[in-house]
């Protein structure tokens, strides 16, 4: 059977779709299939992956490593191979993906589609800045799209827009060895975690906020700056799971802010440096698999904005907001961004970003409504591998490259058979 | 010592995962099957992702003339061989009904093609007196029941030759597992309801624990050891009135 009815959801498990999916794991199988969006492992937050009412593909059965060549450093893979795979595979060898989002499930699909960033966006960019070559499977037909082309740009961070993402080759940089040399230091306040991201030469570079800390506190976190070494560390343990969704006053606000106080004060005040396998420093929530359920059934919104450097003291305002509305959860993630870029819909620029989950409640989708209207005001942008609450005139203004990015889409898919939720809630495809 | 493991049905859901974790693990890799496409994009991918070295064998359960050459191919390979077989075809029962020749090709993928390959590599093993035979049957093979009997006779023979083969290869150091899955959530049970469903990937964990410990018949997941005991053992004037 090609196509099940599916009940499925984004990472967030608040916005939700039912349609078929086909779940090909051959060329053949795929080729079988009529044209629908293609999604990997969903780990997108929002609706990007959804179509309601609609078909879609999951590709994460089509997921081999096809070549690779020493010498350049380039990778050929098939687009639902994982990234945490690939570096799981070529770190011993001492090579890993030049770029790495958040977590290791993300597929080289969806990486491309979203044009993710990791912990080096300063140093490296983004991750389609990495990418020399794409095949997209466009109206039945393969099609090879190299950088520097139009179709190029529409495609990376294009949610998919452009076509099927079939295969790619990314560009691998050089590493010591499987495990991370990590050092930690504390930022009491707001100005000092600034300081000390702004000050980072690390190779890789990400602050931990404590989003419920007020007064003279806020913005108070841990700066963690990595670089790749080699050595003998103990293997990861393998990944435990949530067994149900937890209750709701799970990550209430006592609860959260007795761990952010226990989490802060667990690197001591002079800092410290300590060896961590790779996987623990990149994808530190990909040990607890289905971590999404501990916000229980009704989920959650990330909320994520980047704002322009001189901007800083507007995220501090929204900072402000979110520590004063008791709805933060312990994940939020504060990093300085630099300009690098691939596609027309990219999120990056140069600025600071914040990330923050909060559990879907009225309250809390008010507060990210008011979050999203600010970060429009100082000139930033919404992030759309995140976003489930956003409205398209909002997007629109904040990707100035969106007309452009509808041209290529609409010659690219004019039936209009890769819309998804996303898409048609934002009006990506023909908002104006 | 160079080790290898040939994989009868290379391009099935549990067997992609079982190799994936045994390229990682540095094995030499025989992927034998009949879609070459398939096969070389298989291969590739153990080579990347650290196979000792990755060859292509066209291997057809309906049709022995090759395996000779197969044999000698692997004759010439040193070291530790191991061979895991994932063969078989679940047809629709009706399917079967409304052709009954269909037995023919079900009984040959699970059962009379691997029996037969299994059969000529055996004496290899033995010489060496080392590594592993894995081969995957089913609950179904269990007890005969009325939605795919046919199916689970041809796994019921095939566990069964197992049983006997390790029998005899257990004296000479060759290890023989009896792997019985549940339903498992591959491109073969798509789109089914079935109860107790595993992933493919935890199927393959399960294997290789069960070889490490050399167990001799496992279930994944294990509470189909529990569930066919129970259904083993209702009499059979009332198994027959039921449908399960």
């Amino acid at each position: 059977m090609d196509w099940k009815d599916t009940d499925y959801a984004g990472w967030g498990r608040a916005l939700r779709a039912k349609g078929a999916i086909a779940r090909p794991d051959t060329r053949a199988a795929l080729n079988r299939l009529e044209a629908a969006p293609a999604f990997g492992m969903r780990r997108s937050y929002g609706d990007a992956a959804l179509n309601s009412d609609g078909r879609a593909v999951d590709m994460s059965g089509l997921d081999r490593l096809i070549a690779f060549d020493p010498d350049t450093g380039q990778l050929q893979v098939e687009a639902g191979a994982r990234i945490g795979e690939i570096a799981a595979a070529f770190a011993p060898r001492g090579w890993l993906p030049a770029v790495m989002p958040g977590t290791g499930f993300a597929t080289i699909g969806g990486c491309i589609a979203q044009d993710v960033h990791g912990k080096n966006h300063h140093h490296m960019g983004s991750f389609g800045q990495h990418v020399s070559q794409i095949t997209l499977l466009q109206n039945g037909q393969e099609i090879s799209v190299k950088p520097g082309t139009r179709l190029f740009k529409a495609t990376v961070g294009g949610l998919g827009q452009t076509g099927v993402i079939l295969r790619a080759t990314i560009k691998m940089q050089r590493c010591a060895g499987d495990v991370m040399l990590v050092t930690e230091r504390r930022a009491p306040d707001w100005e000092t975690h600034l300081a000390l991201l702004d000050a980072s030469t690390a190779s890789y570079t990400v602050g931990w906020i404590d989003a419920t800390a007020t007064g003279e506190a806020l913005g108070r976190g841990i700066v963690e700056e990595g670089e790749s070494a080699s050595g003998l560390v103990r293997k990861p343990k393998g990944a435990r799971k949530v067994p149900f969704d937890a209750p709701h006053f799970a990550l209430a606000a006592p609860v959260v802010r007795a761990f952010n106080q226990a989490y802060f004060y667990r690197v001591p005040a002079r800092g410290r440096s300590v060896v961590r396998p790779l996987q623990d420093f990149f994808f530190p929530l990909d040990k607890i698999h289905d971590w999404n359920r501990l916000y229980g059934k009704r989920g959650f919104h990330q909320f994520q904005c980047v704002v322009p450097l001189e901007a800083a003291d507007s995220l501090r305002a929204m900072l402000a907001e979110i520590a004063g509305s008791g709805l933060a959860s312990p994940l939020a993630v504060l990093k300085r961004m630099g300009p690098g870029r691939a596609g027309y819909l990219s999120f990056p620029m140069e600025g600071y970003t914040l990330a923050i989950d909060f559990p879907n409640r009225p309250a809390a989708r008010a507060l990210i409504k008011r979050l999203e209207a600010r970060a429009a005001e100082a000139g930033g942008r919404l992030y759309f591998a995140k976003d489930s609450l956003a409205q398209g005139a909002q997007i629109a203004a904040m990707y100035p490259d969106l007309p452009k990015w509808q041209t290529e889409v609409a010659k690219a898919d004019p039936a209009g058979a890769l819309e998804t939720d996303m898409t048609r809630r934002l009006k990506l495809r023909s908002a104006t | 010592m160079n080790s290898s493991w040939i994989i009868l049905g290379a391009t099935s859901g549990i067997a992609r995962a079982v190799i994936r974790k045994l390229a990682a693990q540095g094995h030499g890799m025989f992927l034998a099957g009949r879609n070459q496409t398939e096969l070389e994009a298989i291969a590739a991918d153990c080579r990347l992702r650290g196979a000792r070295m990755a060859e292509v064998m066209t291997f057809d359960a309906r049709d022995h003339s090759n395996y000779g050459d197969l044999i000698t191919r692997l004759r010439d390979e040193e070291g530790e061989l191991n061979c895991a077989v994932f063969t078989g075809s679940m047809p629709e029962q009706e399917a079967i009904d409304a052709d009954p020749n269909m037995i023919e090709g079900v009984l040959a993928d699970s059962l009379t093609g691997p029996a037969t390959f299994l059969q000529m590599l055996a004496p290899l093993m033995e010489e060496r007196g080392c590594g592993a035979i894995a081969g995957v049957g089913s609950v179904a093979g269990d007890r005969g029941r009325l939605g795919n009997y046919v199916y689970g006779a041809a796994k019921a023979g095939f566990a069964t030759y197992l049983s006997g083969l390790r029998n005899r290869l257990g004296r000479s150091g060759v290890h023989v597992m009896t792997i019985k899955p549940g339903p498992v959530d591959t491109p073969m049970t798509y789109g089914m309801e079935l109860p107790l469903m595993t992933t493919p990937d935890a199927v393959a964990d399960d294997i290789l624990n069960g070889l490490a410990r050399k167990t001799n018949v496992l279930y994944t997941r294990k509470i189909w050891r529990l569930v066919m005991g129970i259904i083993r053992v209702i009499p059979e004037p009332i198994f027959k009135k039921m449908s399960i």
